[in-house]
C-alpha cells in the first residue's frame, strides 16, 4: 500500500507536477494512470473531447510513455528508433521535425551505444513528439540532461500543452514552467 | 465455501478438521495395508501383486493434485484470492513427492512383471512429465522474489501444464503398451477379484485423506509463516 | 505489427547474430552425437529424427530467454505495451520474429545435417517438413515460459525447465514423422504435429500476454 486518498484532476492544457521523496511513489502513480497498475480501490479515468469516458486499459491509447529507463536500442540508430516507433504508433512520420525540436539531428544516423545519457533522453522527448499522443506521463524527465536539454524538455512540455495537451511529470526539480502540483 | 476462504475462518475450521482427516486416513492406510497383506497372492504376479495397493493410489492422488493445483490457480487468477494461490504453491510439493512415489513404485513392480525397468508408454510418460511440471512450478514459485507475482506466474505455468498433459498422454500413445489398461472404471464393472478391490479402495481413500491432511496443514503453516513475517516487517517499522 | 516484426528481426541480425549461435549448436550437437553413439548408419539413421529435433528445439530455447527481457529491462516495453498493438499481438509478433530468426535457421539447415546421419531422401524431407511445422510452435510455447520468467535474473535456467516438459508432443510427432518416412509407413504424426503447432502458435499469445501483463504491473 504506497498510498491512500489520493485525488486529483487535470485538465487539458495543464501539467501536473507529481513531486515527493525517493520512493513516495512517483513512478507506481505514473504507471497506475497508464495502467500498468490497477488501484486496489477507486478509479482513474480520462475524459476526451467528446465527452467519452476512457477507463482500464483503454488508456494506453492516449498515453505517450517517457520512463526511467530511455527504450534506445543499442544496435539502433536514433533515427530508425523514432521511425519504429512512428510505425507502431501509426502516427505517421513528422520524424524530421522531432530530430530538430529536440536538437538531435546532428545525431540522426548515430546507432544508440554511441549516445550519451542525455542524449538518449533526448531521444526520449523525441519519442513523445513521434507518437502523438494527448496525455504524456513523463517520469524524471530532466534527469540526465544539461542546462540546454533541460530548456528542450521544457520548451517541448509547454508546446504540448499550448496545444491541448496534458502532461504529468514526476520530478525533483522544477520545470521552470507553470504548473498543478501534487506532493506525495 | 468461499465464506471459509477467509484466512481467520481458515485457520479455524482447518484446525478442528485436521485431527480427524489424519486420523481417519491413519485408519483408512491401516485397514487398506491388512486387507492389502491379508489378501491372497495373484496367481500371475504372486506376492508382487501388492505394490499396487501403494502404487496405484499414489499415481491417482498425485495426478488428483494437479487437478486440484490447476483448480486453485485458476481461482487465484480470476477472483484474486491469496488464499487459493497459497492452496496451489501447498499442494505441488505434495503432488511432486506422490508423483515420485508412483514413479519409484511403479518401476519396482514393473521390473519382475515386464522385465524392464522403465517403458515409454503414454501413461509412463505423461506421469514422467508431470514430475517435471510440478518441479517446474515449484521452481518458478523460488525464482521470482515478488510472492504476488510468482503466485500469478506460478498459477499461468500450472493451468498451462493442464491443458497440456492430455495432449501430452494422447501423443506417445500407439496402442500397444506393457502398462496395465482401465480396469476399474470401464463399462463391464470392474475387472479387479473384490478380495483386491478393497484395499486398493480403502488405500485411495487413506492417500486422498492423508493428502488432504497434509495439504490443509501446510496452507496453515504458509499462513502462519506470513503472519509472522508481516509481523516482524511491522516491528521493524 | 510488421513494424515490430521487423524491429526484432533487425536487432536480432545485428546483436550478435542470435540465428548464427543457434545455427552453430545446431551443428556442434549433430555431430556430436555420431561421435559419442559410433558410427552405425543404420542405427544413426534411426534416432536421426529424435537427436535432430531435440537438437533444434534447444538452439531454439537458447536465446529465448530475451525475448522480452531485453525490452522490458530497458523500457521498451512499457512504450510498446502503451501502442496500439494489443499485448496479444505483440506477443504473436515477437513469436513470429523468433521463429524467423532462429526456427525457420535451424529448418533450413537440417537437411545438411540429416546427411551426417544417414537419412535417405524421403526421411530427409520428412524430417525438413516436420521442423518447419513444428519449430512455431516451439518459439510459440517458449514465449510463454520467456513471458513468465522476463523478470528473473538467471531466468535463463528455469524458462528450459518450464518449456521442455510442455514441448514433449512437438518431439514426439515430430521425431515419430522421421521414423514413419524411414520405415516407408503412411505417416500419422505430421497431421498431429500440425494439429499442435497451429494451436500452440493460436493459444500461446494470450498466455504469454497474460505473463507480459502480469511482469509489467510492477
Amino acid at each position: 500500500m504506497l498510498f491512500r486518498e489520493l485525488s486529483f484532476r487535470v485538465e487539458a492544457g495543464r501539467v501536473l507536477s507529481v513531486e515527493g521523496a525517493n520512493g513516495a511513489g512517483k513512478t507506481s502513480l505514473l504507471r497506475l494512470i497508464a495502467g500498468f497498475l490497477a488501484p486496489a480501490d477507486g478509479t482513474i479515468s480520462l475524459q476526451t473531447n467528446d465527452a467519452l469516458v476512457v477507463e482500464g486499459e483503454e488508456r494506453g491509447k492516449y498515453i505517450a510513455w517517457l520512463g526511467h529507463h530511455d527504450a534506445v536500442k543499442p544496435q539502433m540508430s536514433v533515427r530508425e528508433i523514432l521511425q519504429f516507433y512512428a510505425a507502431l504508433y501509426g502516427s505517421g512520420g513528422a520524424i524530421d521535425s522531432a530530430l530538430d525540436a529536440a536538437g538531435l539531428t546532428r545525431l540522426s544516423d548515430l546507432p544508440g551505444q554511441y549516445l550519451s545519457a542525455g542524449q538518449k533522453k533526448r531521444v526520449s522527448l523525441a519519442r513523445l513528439l513521434v507518437c502523438k499522443r494527448p496525455l504524456w506521463l513523463m517520469d524524471e524527465p530532466l534527469a540526465s540532461l544539461d542546462t540546454a536539454g533541460k530548456k528542450i524538455a521544457a520548451g517541448l512540455v509547454k508546446a504540448h500543452c499550448a496545444a491541448g495537451g496534458i502532461a504529468v511529470v514526476a520530478t525533483h526539480e522544477t520545470l521552470g514552467i507553470d504548473c498543478e502540483r501534487l506532493v506525495l | 465455501m468461499l465464506r471459509y476462504a477467509n484466512p481467520a475462518r481458515f485457520m479455524k475450521l482447518s484446525s478442528t478438521l485436521v485431527p480427524w482427516l489424519g486420523g481417519l486416513a491413519l485408519a483408512a492406510l491401516a485397514a487398506g495395508l491388512y486387507l492389502g497383506f491379508a489378501a491372497p497372492p495373484d496367481y500371475q504376479q504372486g506376492d508382487m501383486v501388492r505394490v499396487m495397493f501403494i502404487h496405484v493410489p499414489a499415481a491417482w492422488i498425485a495426478m488428483m493434485a494437479y487437478g486440484l493445483m490447476a483448480l486453485a490457480s485458476l481461482i487465484g487468477l480470476v477472483q484474486r484470492h491469496p488464499l487459493a494461490d497459497v492452496a496451489a504453491k501447498a499442494a505441488a510439493p505434495l503432488g511432486a513427492l506422490l508423483t515420485a512415489l508412483g514413479l519409484i513404485t511403479g518401476s519396482l513392480w514393473g521390473r519382475p512383471m515386464w522385465g524392464t525397468w522403465w517403458v515409454w508408454d503414454g501413461r509412463l510418460t505423461s506421469f514422467l512429465l508431470l514430475l517435471f511440471l510440478y518441479l517446474g512450478y515449484i521452481a518458478l514459485w523460488n525464482a521470482i522474489e515478488d510472492e504476488m507475482r510468482a503466485a500469478r506466474a506460478a498459477a499461468i505455468l500450472a493451468l498451462v501444464g493442464a491443458v497440456n498433459l492430455p495432449i501430452i498422454e494422447f501423443s506417445v500413445d500407439g496402442g500397444t503398451t506393457l502398462h496395465q489398461g482401465e480396469s476399474i472404471l470401464r463399462k463391464g464393472g470392474p475387472l479387479i477379484a473384490s478380495v483386491y478391490l478393497w484395499p486398493l479402495a480403502l488405500m485411495a481413500l487413506g492417500y486422498t485423506l492423508l493428502f488432504f491432511t497434509l495439504w490443509l496443514l501446510r496452507i496453515r503453516t504458509e499462513i502462519m509463516t506470513r503472519r509472522a513475517r508481516n509481523l516482524m516487517l511491522a516491528g521493524e517499522a | 505489427m510488421t513494424a515490430l516484426i521487423l524491429r526484432d528481426i533487425r536487432l536480432a541480425a545485428r546483436a550478435g547474430g542470435s540465428a548464427m549461435l543457434a545455427l552453430g549448436f545446431f551443428a556442434a550437437v549433430a555431430t556430436l552425437v555420431p561421435l559419442g553413439v559410433g558410427a552405425d548408419l543404420r542405427l544413426l539413421a534411426r534416432i536421426a529424427g529424435g537427436v535432430l529435433w531435440v537438437a533444434a528445439m534447444l538452439a531454439a530455447l537458447l536465446a529465448l530467454d530475451r525475448l522480452f527481457q531485453a525490452d522490458f529491462e530497458d523500457g521498451s516495453l512499457d512504450v510498446i505495451a502503451l501502442g496500439p498493438l494489443s499485448l496479444e499481438q505483440t506477443s504473436f509478433a515477437k513469436i513470429a520474429a523468433h521463429w524467423l530468426t532462429t526456427g525457420l535457421p535451424l529448418t533450413i539447415l537440417s537437411p545438411l545435417l540429416a546427411v551426417l546421419f544417414g537419412l535417405p531422401s524421403q526421411a530427409i524431407g520428412a524430417l525438413f517438413l516436420s521442423l518447419l511445422i513444428g519449430t512455431p510452435a516451439v518459439s510459440a510455447i517458449g514465449a510463454i515460459g520467456a513471458g513468465l520468467t522476463l523478470s528473473i535474473r538467471r531466468g535463463g535456467l528455469i524458462l528450459p525447465l518450464i518449456v521442455l516438459p510442455l514441448l514433449s508432443p512437438a518431439v514426439i510427432f515430430g521425431a515419430g514423422t522421421v521414423l514413419s518416412a524411414l520405415d516407408g509407413l503412411r505417416n500419422g504424426a505430421l497431421p498431429l504435429l500440425t494439429a499442435f503447432s497451429f494451436a500452440a502458435c493460436v493459444l500461446s499469445p494470450f498466455a504469454t500476454a497474460a505473463a507480459v501483463r502480469l511482469n509489467l504491473g510492477s
